[in-house]
């Protein structure tokens, strides 16, 4: 096996409050190959808060540290701050919740996803605007003339998000942080996002990390997952092994999801006493 | 007698048309669902038979009385809303019990102080919630705080939009216990949106699938849990859905 792509030894976030600092991740590791893992946890259980640490996006007062945190050979904790603008988007990158927040609304889409290019890999604009064309055909936007010259409010939710993929995945990053990417779409084109998601991570042997509430959907499109609850890891397992979870943390959350053929009469609710002090 | 009766029911927003031609029936104590994709009309619906969404036509009529076109004093005691986001739907500066008093002092209701704590009780909520604020309670309590203030007046009807999709899914089915648990006590009649099938199959009778403004299908909950659906768009959103569609 070859060196992992990602390696986090005893990474924890700790944020000031009022009643003494909270640690809103606490003292996890693991490690990513080139695969697709999931992390799935409810709000507040620090899922997002780890996603954003690898690309150092936690602002003062909020505090970072981790006994090792290392991608592809570069220790991120030593980064200046200048190498780090170096590695964003170029060799690691994220998908955000919702486009309508994390689109810029006075540029175009072209200009947006072109820019995330020129940024690291400066091209004549001729150049840069047939990639732009190809990225845009690749997430499955049909029109790429017409859909590059038009604003993000002229866009729909779903097509604002494959905007975003593009632009995330054009400058041809090795690790893609997917925050929660669906959340704010539609069921139908909920799946019709992830499979392009899906086949690019594949195509061009990226890592994914895929954060996400839904145990169903990151089970359907990881290898492995991590369950995460108060922000500590509680289980970890292949993705199709997850009915075999043991953990009663997850057991709780598959049991409180109601069923497609659901008949029982009362869903069964996490006995949050049981373990919530771990 | 039908809890709610929508016959040939178009509603606009200005100059655009958001809803065609819905008819529907739900009867005295069902519990229906309206399911479909965002911009379906499914919402749009609910706010026109609350009277939030004046611009129709058509008809509709709730226990047998046909609806005005604005909102309506009297009409508060026979059906009441949840709506989505806990977080945006309850004042900030009054506390749980302002909130909850609010529709009794509004309607002259009598014996606050019992309804209250009758109502707390009811949705599940310590005595000790009573005088905070909603920054103090998760969304969980939140939405449980809407459910208890749509109950005060005692109505027969709950229009429920997407009462648990801002909400995880170890409260959400907290809420969804609630929400059967109260309709069998109280005999009451839901009629729900939402584009979670799951949730439907949890605590609905049956359900209309919905497609830019109009009704593709109804069915009864047996043939979303068998995956018998019959219509192409109720069988592509099943699919969608992670279920295994089954000849129809």
């Amino acid at each position: 096996m070859t060196a992992p792509l990602l390696t986090i030894k005893n990474l924890t976030v700790t944020f000031p409050t009022p009643k003494g600092p909270v640690e809103v991740v606490r003292g996890i590791s693991f490690s990513l190959g080139r695969e697709r893992l999931g992390i799935v946890g409810e709000s507040g259980s620090g899922k997002s808060m780890t996603g954003r640490s690898i690309l150092k996006l936690i602002r003062p007062p909020g505090r970072v540290t981790a006994d090792e945190m290392v991608f592809d050979g570069i220790d991120l904790m030593g980064l200046r701050e200048r190498r780090m603008r170096e590695l964003r988007g170029a060799r690691i990158s994220m998908v955000m919740q919702d486009p309508k927040f994390s689109l810029n609304p006075v540029m175009t889409v072209g200009e947006q996803i072109g820019e995330a290019l020129q940024t690291h890999r400066p091209m004549p604009r001729r150049q840069l605007r047939a990639r732009v064309l190809e990225m845009l055909e690749a997430v499955r936007i049909n029109e790429p003339e017409r859909v590059a010259d038009l604003y993000p409010h002229e866009v729909s939710g779903g097509m604002g998000q494959r905007v975003m993929i593009a632009m995330m995945l054009i400058p041809e990053p090795d690790l893609l942080i997917a925050d929660e990417p669906t959340s704010a779409l539609d069921v139908s084109v909920q799946a019709q996002v992830l499979d392009i998601i899906d086949e690019l991570v594949r195509r061009n042997g990226m890592g994914l990390i895929l954060i996400s509430h839904d145990l169903g959907l990151v089970a359907r499109y990881c290898d492995r997952i991590l369950v995460m609850n108060g922000g500590a890891i509680v289980e970890e397992c292949a993705a199709r092994d997850l009915d075999k979870a043991r953990h009663p943390y997850t057991r709780g959350l598959l049991a409180a999801m109601p069923r497609m053929d659901e008949d029982r009469e009362e869903l069964p609710v996490l006995d949050r006493t049981a373990w919530a002090a771990t | 007698m039908n809890a709610i009766e929508l016959a040939r029911l178009d509603i606009a927003y200005g100059p655009a048309r958001v809803v065609h031609d819905v008819s529907l029936t739900v009867a005295e104590g069902e519990s229906f669902a309206l399911v479909g994709e965002s911009g379906s009309g499914k919402s749009t619906i609910l706010k026109a038979i609350t009277g939030l969404a004046p611009e129709w036509t058509g008809e509709i009529s709730v226990l047998g009385n046909p609806r005005a076109h604005r909102p309506d004093r009297g009409f508060a005691k026979t059906c009441q809303m949840v709506f989505q986001d806990p977080y945006g739907s309850l004042h900030p500066r009054k506390t749980v019990d302002d909130c909850l008093a609010e529709p009794l002092a509004v309607h002259g209701v009598g014996g606050r102080d019992e309804r209250v704590k009758a109502a707390l009780a009811a949705v599940g909520l310590d005595r000790r919630f009573r005088f905070r604020y909603p920054h103090q309670l998760s969304g969980g309590q939140r939405q449980r705080v809407a459910i208890a203030r749509a109950l005060m007046l005692e109505p027969r009807i709950l229009l429920l939009d997407e009462p648990t999709s801002a909400l995880d899914v170890s409260v959400q089915a907290e809420i969804l216990n609630l929400l059967k648990k109260l309709r069998r006590a109280e005999g009451l009649t839901y009629l729900l949106v939402t584009h979670n099938l799951p949730v439907v199959s949890f605590l609905c009778d049956r359900l209309a699938v919905m497609r830019h403004g109009r009704i593709v299908e109804v069915a009864h909950v047996e043939a979303l849990k068998t995956g018998r659906l019959a219509d192409p768009y109720s069988r592509e959103l099943y699919a969608a859905s992670g279920g295994t569609l089954q000849p129809a």
